[in-house]
């Protein structure tokens, strides 16, 4: 929902960043107000997970040049851990497994890490299991996933509604979904969007980075950005997306060089 | 790996303090003279100087074995003190009479000497340097007929019951540190508990190494009759030097019918410093024997300290339907190398073994796994379960496992596992994206990991283990 007084969650100005040395996103600026659902949408390799994984502090990307702001507070000053702590989320493409680890325990220890730093009440393993369950029960996940290693053996829907599932228990001011829909099959796709548009309240804001339009039809965008060899090359509203969908990303990037 | 990571495992040793206490020393080296030292010092009886004397001979043939994965300069056994002990030496009936600068050392330790700590369930035997210092709660085990206390005592009020175990489970030339240990050990731990009798507590040793250039040989013995139980503790720390020094003990156990013997051990000696500078040298020989028909040895070991640890608690399963199991973690870091596992050798039937060995390494460390798993003709039906599982943190860190199997019964099952993994930045980076700092996210990996041989350790142990781990690789383990 778009409105023009709402308060800014996430300034970015002219952002660089690079992996391995290579130049990634060249200069990428981007505003993001309370209440606003974004779509980032480009070709493989344009940049969108790298502007996404460079914003909550990924540890291999290197900021060359520009700001951004969360809360006006200067994101990089803080570390990946703080910026969680502060509200950013990202929900992983690839989320890495993590043998031993249960997940109860993981979902529980990242929970009362987020409730501490908001000052408010940690949960007990019992108390958890309660409130874990009823959020689960949203996602159609079955319970037998809290006692499973985090990711460990987990499919790729699995995997991604466990994702959800950490966005809807840490309630972040901005989830950044990095291609969400993959690995999704139909009916998957609408459980977990709509647990996603469940989410969405006028306070938070959330960005989908996404190749392909059919998350769009479920999540409805405010915004829609496209991405192209590092840069935002076009920012439409939510027929962007059906238009990209017809047309293909080679008549944005056509034009933004005619430009 | 990122700077706050190598920070997390770059934890200082907390055990390193060297105690003044005046010692009553023997000079370096070693001689049939030394052995003669010794075995006067102690009192002992002619068989037991025979027992040394023979070892020590034996000694004399044997060459140094170098097959283990680890590299360390050849020992001069000439530069070693073998015996050292803490002055005075007068008998104490309590604790209160324990040298005040001696129980401190033990208080900084942590270890609890105190009867009202002791009330807590544990009774300890101290092994400081050479000597056992004290034995705590000797009067309620007593009660209960359980004999325990340090290996210099039962010799001289139980010489029988030594004199028949000793030497029956680890023979006083089975390799070349026990043929060391056998001539020249100074005291350790005796333990007996009679027919039918269930231990009323967790029994528990403290080992320390304090004097610079001596070696520790201690030698325990644990017997468990008919249907007996106890569960055994063991711990060990040693001030920093920058000299190696050698710690080379000799366990045995012995249980008969339907006996259980659990025998955790949680090591901490000095590993040396960043560079390799100085730590222990440990080098030990642990076997039990399940002698009766229905017995059970458990090992469970956390290593974490010395130089280079080499050692593989075994069991030998020789009565029908007897189980040994192996429970370890191993963590190394820095310079230290530990190549450490076990022996399962199945002589009766129906009889079953369990490994389940964790091997950690950071920093520019090596570790390694090394067992057998032997069946014999006579051992219809023995099963074997092995699961041996490493984890690597940073990139400069090696893992390797060694497995032997050998099968000469065709009913037998054998079954290995292994598999190896690595704290990677895409693990970390997960944790914190969820708010969660690095320090905790390593704690909880390492937790996870751990976790199948932590449920193994009596309680307090396991706590203090998880404390242990955290030194070693951060700080908020538990």
């Amino acid at each position: 929902m778009i409105r023009a007084d709402a308060r800014i969650l996430l300034e970015v100005r002219n952002l660089s960043a690079r992996v391995a040395g290579i130049e990634i996103l060249k200069g990428v600026s981007l505003t993001v107000r309370a209440g606003e659902v974004h779509a980032i949408m480009g070709p493989n390799g344009s940049g969108k997970s790298t502007f996404a994984k460079a914003l909550v502090g990924h540890p291999a990307y290197e900021i060359t040049s520009g700001a951004a702001t969360f809360e006006g507070r200067n994101l990089f000053e803080l570390a990946a851990e703080e910026r969680a702590r502060a509200g950013l989320f990202l929900g992983f493409q690839y989320p890495v497994e993590i043998p031993g680890v249960a997940n109860a325990q993981f979902l529980r220890l990242a929970y009362n890490t987020i409730q501490a730093a908001r000052g408010k009440d940690e949960l007990d393993p019992l108390e958890f299991d309660d409130f874990v369950r009823e959020k689960m029960q949203l996602l159609g996940m079955d319970p037998a996933f809290l006692d499973r290693s985090v990711n460990e053996g987990f499919s790729g829907g699995e995997k991604k509604r466990n994702e959800i599932l950490q966005m809807a228990l840490l309630e972040p001011k901005l989830a950044f979904l990095d291609e969400t829909d993959s690995g999704l099959d139909i009916d998957a796709l609408r459980v977990v969007a709509n647990s996603v548009n469940r989410l969405i309240t006028p306070d938070n804001a959330i960005v989908l980075v996404t190749h392909y339009q059919r998350l769009l039809n479920h999540i409805l965008p405010d915004y829609v950005h496209v991405m192209d060899g590092g840069r935002i090359v076009k920012t439409g509203g939510k027929d962007l997306a059906l238009e990209l969908e017809n047309r293909g990303y080679d008549w944005v990037a056509g034009e933004a060089a005619a430009a | 790996m990122s700077a706050v990571l190598q920070s997390l495992i770059e934890q200082p040793y907390r055990h390193g303090f060297v105690t003044d206490i005046e010692a009553d020393t023997a000079p370096k080296g070693l001689s049939e003279d030394t052995i003669r030292f010794i075995s006067r010092k102690k009192g002992e009886p002619e068989w037991l100087l025979e027992f040394r004397l023979k070892a020590y001979r034996h000694w004399l043939t044997m060459k140094e074995p170098t097959w283990p994965n680890v590299k360390y300069p050849r020992i001069d056994f000439q530069d070693i003190i073998y015996y050292s002990a803490p002055k005075p030496k007068a008998k104490l009936a309590s604790m209160d009479e324990v040298d005040p600068e001696l129980r401190r050392t033990f208080e900084k330790l942590g270890v609890p000497l105190h009867e009202q700590k002791a009330l807590a369930g544990v009774a300890v035997d101290v092994i400081f340097d050479s000597v056992s210092v004290t034995t705590t709660y000797k009067k309620r085990l007593a009660d209960a007929g359980v004999i325990f206390g340090s290996m210099s005592e039962a010799v001289r009020d139980h010489p029988d019951l030594v004199r028949k175990y000793l030497g029956t489970v680890v023979p006083p030339g089975d390799n070349f540190y026990a043929a060391l240990n056998s001539a020249v050990f100074t005291d350790g731990s005796f333990c007996y508990i009679p027919k039918g009798v269930k231990c009323p507590m967790e029994l528990s040793t403290y080992f320390r190494i304090n004097t610079e250039s001596s070696g520790q040989f201690e030698r325990t013995l644990i017997v468990a009759e008919e249907g007996a139980y106890v569960s055994y503790l063991e711990g060990c720390t040693a001030p920093k030097f920058d000299t190696n020094q050698l710690h080379a003990a000799v366990v045995e156990l012995v249980a008969l019918d339907r006996a259980e013997i659990k025998y955790s051990t949680v090591q901490n000696w000095y590993a040396g410093d960043e560079e390799g500078r100085g730590g222990i040298y440990n080098f030990v020989t642990k076997r039990g024997l399940c002698r009766g028909a229905a017995s059970k040895i458990s090992w469970t070991q956390v290593e974490t300290g010395s130089a280079i640890t080499w050692k593989y608690p075994s069991c030998i399963l020789q009565g029908e339907g007897s189980v040994g199991e192996f429970y370890s973690v191993a963590l190394t870091n820095h310079k230290q190398q530990a190549d450490t596992g076990t022996k399962m050798i199945h002589i009766g039937p129906n009889t079953r073994s369990r490994i389940i060995s964790k091997g950690i390494s950071a920093g520019g460390s090596n570790n390694s796994y090394r067992g057998l798993v032997q069946i014999g003709p006579k051992a219809e039906n023995a099963r074997n379960y092995s699961q041996c599982d490493s984890m690597l943190i940073g990139g400069a860190s090696g893992a390797n496992t060694f497995p032997y199997i050998r099968v000469q019964n065709q009913t037998a099952k054998v079954e290995h596992e292994a598999t190896t993994s690595k704290i990677g930045e895409e693990q970390l980076f997960y944790f914190q994206s969820r708010g969660i700092d690095m320090e905790a996210a390593v704690s909880m990996i390492i937790n996870g990991f751990v976790k199948d041989v932590f449920t193994q350790l009596p309680m307090e142990f396991a706590v203090e283990a998880g404390r242990l781990l955290g030194l070693k690789l951060e700080g908020s383990v538990g």
